[in-house]
């Protein structure tokens, strides 16, 4: 009688593996691709797609000089191309989500040893490195296609909202990015440069008209940041399959309500602009897509929770007192690299001991 | 009121449909049976009879070898052909008593209904149960009448029979207390007597609402029993997740249940003890489930120990399609063989038929450290920590980080998307960290 097949048990397996996770991703971020469409034009798609070949090329051209097998049909480096291409103006010259993705998979990735090995996002790291040496191209360029009022500079806006007032809404939505312009207000205010109309602005920023505007996604951003409403779609998939975890983004984004209420208003200690720091910049995206990446992320429960309140207070740091108006980027990779740490610090308490013990 | 349960786990598909709706049937006597020297937990037994010796249906043919073992008995009447090495349900080749069956069926002494527990000493029911070579039925096969026999300093207060049977497919113990409920809560009063424990619990598992609804209505006038209804999650059928979904006690890492006051029995045992004291039956019988999709009749089968496998294929009409793998158990702990004549033995609550896709070669990728398998541990390790420490051959790491601890559920290797096999990992790790210590 023919012999059969042994292995080790167990012999089911949950229908999961790595390109099922990563296709997964890059499906659910397609909604934010469309706003970016309904919002920039199909200019943001091109920036987003060269990105994406970027990343799988030069995924595939270091594996084949380094005779490794080839894992670009896995779905991470398109992962990785897409989230840096989202994470640039939606007017940047063509050759940046270029540059960036090359940068993301050969210095984030590959050279660790690849997938599940980087130790910090490569996505991120391509925007930081994109950050450092190109500044301008990447700090320009938010306008929206669809009401641009020729008012694309910071101080010009500033004066034209001060001055005038009357069109104040409409200029916070469609110029530089609205966490920029509440920066620059917000420090105007403080240090008593600014007028009565100042405060106005900056109550306006708390206004439900001002807070729709921001979730859909009608504002000045990056391509893949500005709308809230589809990440949040795509990301409710990812949380629902399992595919990323609920308390990175829910302790993340929930420390970053709590210190803007804190400590980013006007009026004194509590009465920051809640909704306005959730719903502007990065931070969906953020905490939702990159924090949550599996590879540079605590394993253990406790850990994600601590992880989600750093990168938090980082970000707010950074948005109130930093040199950028946007820190969640910054926040994010400092955090990664507390991972090993963390995960050192946080072992669960093993059942039937009488408390954790730490193996550092 | 609400079902129990415990941290951690997985929900795999049960596959429990292919066989819940079908009642026992009894498996005719096969022409030879192989009885294992090593059924259990504990010193393998010593064979008393020799190649040629005619034997009568329960009588000893291999005797304890020391306290922590257990004795067996010939399921046939018949002749004694070879003492040799055969395939064992573990995989592995280990010394077997082959007995042809003669056909006969004559007993050495047939079972009847004569004994009465209440009358009788708790010594004298632990007596019986060691004499008919009786070992936990559910898988790991401890010998019974150790776990029956606590050290004076560890007073036993509650005693949980084990109806849970969180291993997809099988169905075994679900059948079995749908048939036997009566003799399954007296065999329960009976250990209870033997540890004086004042409580009873019945732990089964959600999806068996049936087996629930018939336990509750037996037990409604006890005033000490009680059924347990909890959650389907498993591995809730595990010893130390059972007793802390059913008394919230949680059993000391390295520790027995014993140390906190818990006797836990499978629903199997339990009949088997019921029939031992009552009517003085060995243990030479078991129920066991044929499943799996590739088979054309799955059944739940009364069957003497010693039946190959194949032969058991045979009554359930074999097979649709080319088999893949053969496990014996669940498919979460069981055992994949490669003989399929390789006879059961007293733990054997399964055989599972796998199709040739189930064969899984796909290789191990980098782990994504996803935290996946931390989420899903139930000891709450961290498996995937535990593996790289073994892969690096940092044994004291491993140590550590609670290698020993684990109780190889499966659940970690289940959700990984990586394909890890992180609990043969730590399979290995436990052997060599045991090396270590023994040096």
């Amino acid at each position: 009688m023919k012999l059969l097949n042994v292995s080790a048990s167990p012999h089911l397996h949950e229908n999961v593996n790595v390109p099922k996770v990563m296709w997964t991703v890059v499906a659910t971020l397609i909604p934010a691709l469309i706003a970016a469409y309904i919002f920039f034009g199909w200019y943001s798609i091109f920036l987003t797609i060269l990105g994406i070949a970027s990343a799988v090329v030069t995924e595939a051209i270091i594996q084949v000089a380094t005779k490794q097998e080839l894992t670009i049909s896995d779905g991470s480096a398109v992962v990785t191309g897409m989230l840096l291409a989202y994470n640039i103006p939606p007017t940047a010259p063509w050759w940046l989500p270029v540059v960036g993705a090359m940068f993301a998979i050969a210095i984030g990735k590959q050279i660790f040893g690849g997938l599940g090995y980087n130790p910090v996002n490569p996505a991120l790291l391509g925007r930081a490195f994109l950050m450092a040496s190109w500044p301008v191209q990447m700090t320009t360029g938010w306008t929206t296609k669809l009401a641009n009022l020729g008012t694309s500079t910071v101080s010009g806006l500033k004066t034209n909202i001060i001055e005038g007032g009357n069109q104040m809404l409409e200029n916070l939505i469609t110029s530089a990015t609205p966490l920029n312009l509440a920066k620059q207000v917000r420090g105007d205010i403080i240090d008593g440069t600014a007028g009565e109309s100042a405060r106005t602005v900056f109550h306006q920023l708390s206004s439900v008209d001002f807070i729709e505007q921001l979730f859909w996604g009608n504002i000045g951003g990056c391509i893949g940041e500005v709308s809230a409403a589809a990440l949040l779609l795509g990301a409710a998939v990812l949380v629902y399959k399992h595919y990323i975890e609920w308390r990175i983004p829910v302790s993340y984004i929930g420390t970053v309500a709590i210190l803007s209420w804190f400590l980013g208003g006007i009026d004194g200690l509590f009465s920051g602009p809640i909704l306005f720091h959730i719903f502007s910049g990065g931070l969906i995206l953020g905490a939702f897509y990159m924090a949550t990446d599996m590879v540079t992320s605590p394993v253990t429960q406790k850990g994600r929770v601590i992880f989600g309140i750093g990168a938090g207070i980082l970000t707010v740091v950074i948005r109130l007192w930093g040199g950028y108006p946007e820190g969640v980027s910054y926040s994010i990779l400092l955090m990664n690299l507390a991972v090993p740490l963390i995960d050192r610090l946080t072992p669960e308490k093993v059942f039937g001991y009488k408390k954790a013990e730490k193996t550092s | 009121m609400r079902a129990k349960t415990f941290r951690g786990g997985i929900h795999p598909h049960d596959h429990k449909y292919l066989t819940k709706d079908k009642s026992i049937e009894q498996f005719p006597a096969p022409d030879f049976v192989t009885i294992h020297l090593s059924q259990h937990i504990g010193a393998p037994a010593k064979p008393v009879v020799k190649p040629g010796d005619e034997v009568k249906k329960g009588q000893i043919i291999a005797e304890p070898n020391g306290f922590v073992s257990i004795p067996m008995h010939s399921p046939v009447s018949g002749k004694i052909k070879k003492i040799a090495n055969f395939p064992h349900p573990t995989g592995s080749r280990q010394m077997a008593i082959h007995i042809e069956n003669d056909g006969k069926d004559e007993w050495q002494q047939e079972p009847e209904q004569k004994n009465d527990y209440t009358e009788m000493k708790p010594k004298e029911i632990v007596d019986k149960i060691k004499n008919a070579g009786i070992c936990g039925m559910g898988g790991a096969g401890f010998p019974t009448h150790v776990k029956l026999s606590p050290p004076e300093d560890k007073p036993i207060n509650t005693v949980i029979l084990n109806g849970v049977e969180c291993e997809p497919y099988l169905t075994a113990d679900h059948r079995l207390m749908l048939s036997k409920a009566d003799e399954i809560i007296t065999g329960l009063k009976m250990i209870m007597k033997t540890v004086s424990a004042e409580r009873g619990m019945i732990g089964i598992e959600n999806n068996k609402p049936d087996a629930i609804k018939l336990m509750k209505e037996k037990l409604r006038n006890e005033k000490n029993l009680t059924v347990v209804p909890l959650k389907l999650r498993y591995p809730q059928g595990a010893e130390k997740q059972l007793i802390y979904a059913a008394t919230k006690r949680k059993v000391p890492a390295g520790g027995l249940p014993m140390d906190i006051g818990v006797v836990v029995q499978n629903v199997g045992t339990a009949y088997a003890i019921y029939e031992a004291v009552t009517s003085e039956k060995p243990s030479i019988e078991r129920i066991t489930t044929v499943t799996g999709q590739s088979v054309k009749n799955p059944k739940n089968l009364k069957v003497l120990v010693g039946t190959p496998i194949s032969e058991m294929i045979e009554f359930c009409e074999g097979t649709k399609e080319p088999i893949g793998k053969l496990i014996a158990g669940g498919p979460m702990m069981g055992f994949a063989l490669s003989d399929q004549d390789t006879p059961i033995t007293k733990t054997s609550s399964g055989v599972l038929l796998m199709g040739e896709d189930a064969v899984d070669d796909a290789s191990e990728r980098a782990c994504l450290r996803c935290g996946r398998c931390v989420d899903a541990c139930p000891m709450n390790l961290a498996p995937t920590f535990i593996a790289d420490a073994v892969k690096n051959e940092a044994y004291e790491e491993a140590k550590k980080l609670n290698c020993m601890d684990c109780m190889e559920c499966g659940s970690c290797a289940y959700v990984c998307p990586s394909h890890i096999d992180l609990v043969q990992w730590i399979k290995l790790g436990k052997l060599e960290i045991g090396k270590l210590e023994n040096k």
